[in-house]
């Protein structure tokens, strides 16, 4: 059997991916809250605070750590397995990574380096700052890389000579049309994932009556942010479908599942998308509502998914349900949110064990929207890996074997397991030992 | 005009002697892991590097993510040509940088993250070693992209430089122990450095002397007349920082072995681009055939070179304030 690089390096490249999104999906949203007690530490000089910072600080540690090794992976793939890529869009992909690296990634790691090991060693405030550049490291970081991850799904600002990408000009290329939306939908993400997480490790304290004091703080604290946050994501998702909507259309007809072009398109809740016969198998829909969504007016028309011919399409049941995946997730996160204001209203937060327990049963439930929605997004774009300009199989490195990709593929995906199982024992351990 | 290739090379390559000065020390430190006299002064060598290691590593990020904005054509060839050792190095530097973290939390299963450590460090070393053999030695391009096998990389020559580094590595490891520790930590790490010492002259002369005989073009750099002596000093000085290290060993002054360390570092990295400059793919592609488009260029440059000397600044601060002797309570764990 003749390996297929491409197909290989695909399946590396969104699993070397997948891997290192849940890291900074947790740490964005995480070094924020740390900073935060930090600053309240500060402020009133409660051992309270700093007893929570500590805590969180450990297991920020752990998973900054994963996050920063399967990061180092992710900085030399383009030019390991996606070498024509590299070359066609260096000129304006490799500034804004470049800049990633040195506006982010050096002080993220080192002023970590003086929160965890500073302390006795530096004044307090320093120690502070430190937590509040970590913070601030994370932030940067995602404004260049979904900069340059939106511009491979809406580019602009550039113009072609010799096949290869010339940038035209810098503010519409890091500006480019699809990055407000993504910016946001994607930071909001991060701290939902991570006040899901935190809110699962408090409710976890309060059932097994540990910590109960810091446990009942954070949750509280973590469900008034989430009770903002999560229908704000809501409508920000919205809005970036709509700005999707209008660049990518093609996304919006598989993430919908609309193979027709027509007015009143019904919002569709099942399917088994069939791509030969391109229809919808055992369709369950609304009637009018995916234009309503999409269009707000129930007779606007929306583009179906055969306005393009069959190989400039995606593979419509991946995006279809990974969509699905998300929206589900962000349906189930603002019942619990519904719930939680419910209960405070009548004093009862830290009462019902039931709440308790669905709390920690969703602690994982942003990773599992991130993912979807990373799924989403970039299956959504194929068969572009930038949307109009170049196809994925263009991209490809030559002269690297199957066998090697093959090979990488299966080290990568040990290492991974090894380390995310390690990982997740030292996290979980370190959650059971709470605040001390 | 600025000549923006020739900046971005200096740029590039200061940001690669960065990364294998910084990291070099902390995957010495991981080489010589297992031949520490006992736990505590594992541990002991582990809290000398820890608050740094994660930035020091972010120089090879700089260096991979540099190299692919400023030098395009140079990334997409050399990266699919050294495929597999790279990809081994990733892993290998995956191992042990979680080892920081999952070592002092671990209970039963230490002995294994003392393991993923040692050997992710040397097998880091052994496969930056594997690359630079294959870069030095050159790489077969054809239109415009790598057109050699998978194994090209693999030769006795770079099997020498890895073990070179390997050994480099290990010495930089070595005098950083000397330099951070007391007591019979550093005594242990006093006589190694001595040995490794004997090592690093052997494998370093090997290399030295293999080199001209790549390539024409490098024996003629070094040996036509005038170039032989105004090169001379790089051979000399290189002599002196050996006699100047076995002195400070005999007469323990912890800080001079690293500081000489660091010297031979500059001085055959110094070395290597002499014989090679301006080749960014050698045998044939010069920095200003593979560099980015001048916009790129200079659009990087205006940010550059604001920032990353506020990164030398906050680097220095960081060093500062983990200066000095590592004791025994240096952990946060």
């Amino acid at each position: 059997m003749e390996l297929d690089p491409l197909l290989l390096s695909r399946i590396q490249f969104a699993f070397v991916i997948a891997f290192h999104i849940l890291f900074p999906a947790f740490t964005i949203g995480l070094a924020s809250f740390i900073a935060l007690l930090e600053i309240r530490w500060l402020i009133g000089r409660d051992d309270f605070f700093l007893r929570l910072s500590k805590f969180w600080t450990r297991i920020f540690a752990i998973s900054f750590g994963m996050g920063v090794v399967s990061g180092i992976v992710m900085s030399y793939q383009f030019g390991t397995n996606w070498a024509q890529f590299s070359v066609r869009t260096a000129n304006v992909l490799g500034p804004l990574l470049s800049y990633e690296v040195q506006t982010a990634f050096f002080l993220e790691a080192t002023f970590l380096g003086i929160l965890l090991f500073g302390r006795g060693k530096v004044p307090h405030p320093v120690v502070t700052l430190s937590a509040v550049m970590v913070a601030f490291g994370t932030l940067v970081s995602a404004f260049w890389i979904l900069s340059a991850n939106s511009w491979m799904h809406t580019p602009a600002g550039f113009e072609m000579r010799d096949g290869v990408v010339h940038v035209t000009s810098w503010w519409d290329a890091v500006f480019n049309p699809s990055f407000p939306y993504r910016l946001a939908h994607m930071v909001v993400a991060c701290f939902v994932t991570t006040g899901f997480a935190v809110a699962g490790a408090s409710a976890w304290h309060l059932l097994h009556g540990r910590s109960a004091a810091e446990a009942k703080h954070t949750l509280s604290m973590t469900l008034w942010l989430l009770a903002a946050l999560v229908p704000a994501q809501i409508l920000i998702g919205d809005l970036h479908g709509l700005n999707t909507l209008e660049h990518q259309p093609a996304k919006i007809a598989a993430m919908e599942g609309h193979w027709e072009t027509r007015q009143g398109a019904p919002l569709v809740l099942f399917a088994l998308p069939d791509m030969v016969a391109e229809e919808n198998r055992f369709e369950l829909a609304i009637p009018k509502l995916g234009s309503l969504i999409l269009t707000h007016d129930l007779n606007g028309t929306v583009a179906g998914l055969k306005s393009w011919p069959a190989h400039d399409r995606p593979y419509v049941p991946l995006v279809f349900w990974s969509f699905r995946v998300m929206v589900g997730c962000g349906l189930l996160m603002l019942a619990l949110m519904l719930w939680g204001l419910y209960l405070r209203a009548r004093g009862q937060l830290f009462e019902s064990a039931r709440f308790l327990r669905a709390c920690l049963a969703c602690t994982p439930i942003g990773f599992v929207a991130v993912l979807a929605g990373w799924f989403t997004t970039e299956t959504g774009r194929q068969p572009w890996l930038v949307q109009g300009v170049m196809r994925t199989a263009e991209g490809l490195s030559p002269a690297v074997p199957g066998s090697s990709v093959l090979l990488s593929l299966i080290l990568y995906a040990l290492a991974y397991a090894i380390i995310f199982g390690a990982g997740i024992v030292f996290i979980l351990r370190t959650v059971r030992e709470g605040p001390q | 005009m600025l000549d923006l290739p020739l900046i971005w090379a200096v740029i590039i390559a200061f940001a690669v002697f960065m990364y294998v000065f910084m990291d070099g020390f902390d995957l010495g430190i991981g080489i010589l892991f297992p031949f520490a006299p006992g736990d505590d002064a594992r541990t002991r060598m582990m809290n000398t590097v820890a608050p740094v290691w994660d930035a020091n590593e972010t120089w090879l990020v700089l260096g991979g993510g540099g190299l692919f904005a400023a030098f395009p054509r140079a990334y997409a060839i050399i990266m699919p040509a050294v495929y597999i050792p790279i990809s081994v190095m990733l892993i290998a530097l995956i191992f042990r940088g979680v080892a920081f973290e999952f070592r002092p939390k671990a209970g039963a299963s230490r002995k294994w993250w003392d393991r993923s450590f040692h050997l992710g460090s040397v097998v880091a070393a052994v496969s930056q070693g594997f690359v630079l053999g294959a870069f030095v030695q050159g790489f077969e391009v054809s239109g415009g992209f790598y057109g050699g096998g998978p194994f090209d990389w693999l030769t006795p020559f770079s099997a020498l430089t890895a073990c070179a580094l390997v050994f480099g590595y290990a010495l930089l490891g070595a005098t950083w122990t000397v330099l951070k520790t007391t007591d019979a930590l550093r005594d242990w790490a006093y006589t190694l450095v001595r040995r490794l010492l004997l090592a690093v002259i052997l494998f370093v002369g090997a290399v030295s002397l293999w080199t001209p005989f790549l390539a024409p073009a490098i024996a003629d750099r070094w040996f036509s007349w005038p170039n032989i002596l105004y090169l001379s000093p790089v051979p000399l000085i290189t002599g002196l920082l050996f006699v100047v290290m076995l002195w400070a060993v005999a007469t323990r002054r912890d800080g001079v072995p690293f500081v000489c360390t660091l010297g031979l570092f500059a001085l055959c990295y110094l070395g290597l681009g002499i014989s090679l400059w301006p080749k960014v793919v050698p045998p044939d592609i010069t920095i200003w055939d593979a560099a980015a488009a001048p916009a790129s260029q200079a659009f990087m440059l205006a940010g550059t070179a604001v920032v990353v000397p506020l990164i030398l600044i906050y680097t220095a601060y960081s060093y500062w304030v983990f200066r000095g002797k590592v004791s025994d309570e240096a952990g946060y764990h």
